[in-house]
């Protein structure tokens, strides 16, 4: 591509893009990509395996001193899933496990955060993968610094309980239904 | 027959045990590597490990056994083919080691552990680093093609003992009291 044409398309990129960030004036934060990481792991045939998906986005709406009326949602870009192996993330995006073409992202909407501790707290919400909801609590810890919080946590889910894994791989022998969640995300403006 | 003719029981034992483990393994090796993506690609996988694991200790006893129990005396042979015999056992028991080592650091480093039978978690020597496991994959088949050509030579050499020159070789490893 000719330089000329390049600035055009950045400019045109930049056009485009520049109006969502205004439409999200109404939440107070920013989800800060580069510090954030959602991981997850299990165990194959005994065999700890880690991931991460590498494209997620958080809407919060939280003060601390308020906790009760704060709000959370969080979206996972299923298919940015990564096992770090080319052949099984292929096979993470099909139809038995996260099956991406019907089921682009996954979501968490909270229903209530309770204080738990200094600094701690419990996040009561909505957790939908793959068309199957079910209710969990989420125990957070909040870490402030410099203008930007960050919320670390982990939650341990069942993989049946959102069809991730189905056929010959719904057998939990061979991959555990226990599925360790792991999240940092951190937030400017709170 | 006179027991100095004979390898110890216990050597017999694991000279067996470990050629149908050995034999096994790399036909399990062989074949799954060219399997599409499947469960049974990946309880194949773990099973080999585990299979190699396995091997490794077996090994490591065997040649602790070896070190502690001399075994019998050489046959009457040119003294070419005696070298070559020894050469041959000596590069064999390399392979015990090297080859189960290789795989078991192919998988660190692709950053699957290995946790033998699925319980016990092994160290990781190695760093996860892809490069590198590529590396000990391709030394590990190497290898592993050098253990299946020495085997075929061990094989041939004992068979041509036992049937051609007709000095008896295999009774000194045969199971059973005859």
């Amino acid at each position: 591509m000719r330089p000329t044409l390049l600035l055009y398309a950045a400019l045109l990129s930049a056009a485009l893009l520049t109006p969502a960030a205004p439409a999200r004036a109404d939440a107070k934060t920013a989800l800060l990509a580069d510090k954030s990481e959602l991981v997850f792991g299990f165990k194959q045939m005994g065999v700890p395996v880690e991931g991460r998906f590498r494209k997620f986005e958080a809407q919060l709406d939280f003060d601390a001193k308020k906790p009760e009326t704060g709000k959370i949602a969080f979206t996972v870009d299923l298919g940015s899933v990564s096992l770090g192996d080319p052949s099984f993330d292929k096979e993470l995006a099909g139809t038995p496990w996260f099956d991406t073409r019907r089921n682009g992202k996954a979501s968490f909407v909270s229903s209530g955060i309770k204080p738990a501790g200094v600094g701690k707290f419990d996040v009561a919400g909505k957790l939908t993968i793959k068309g199957s909801s079910r209710d969990v609590v989420v125990p957070i810890t909040l870490a402030q610094a410099a203008g930007v919080g960050t919320a670390t946590g982990s939650v341990t889910i069942k993989r049946l309980d959102f069809k991730i894994g189905e056929g010959e791989w719904a057998d939990t022998s061979v991959v555990a239904n226990d599925v360790v969640v792991k999240f940092k995300l951190s937030f400017s403006g709170l | 027959m006179n027991t100095s003719t004979r390898y110890s029981t216990v050597a017999i034992l694991l000279h067996w045990l470990l050629a149908v483990a050995i034999v096994g393994s790399f036909a399990l090796g062989t074949y799954m590597a060219d399997l599409p993506f499947s469960m049974q690609r990946l309880k194949l996988y773990n099973w080999h490990k585990w299979a190699g694991i396995t091997i490794l200790a077996l090994s490591a006893l065997r040649l602790l056994w070896r070190l502690g129990h001399r075994p019998p005396a050489d046959l009457p042979m040119p003294a070419w083919q005696a070298r070559a015999a020894h050469a041959t056992h000596g590069l064999l028991y390399l392979l015990f080691f090297a080859i189960p080592l290789t795989g078991w650091a192919y998988s660190s480093a692709a950053g699957f552990p290995v946790v033998w039978f699925g319980v016990l978690p092994l160290p990781d020597f190695v760093p996860v680093d892809k490069p590198l496991s590529e590396t000990f994959k391709h030394l590990h088949e190497l290898l592993g093609d050098g253990l299946a050509l020495l085997v075929l030579a061990h094989v041939a050499a004992a068979l041509k003992h036992h049937f051609i020159d007709r000095d008896g070789l295999l009774d000194r490893m045969r199971l059973g009291r005859h």
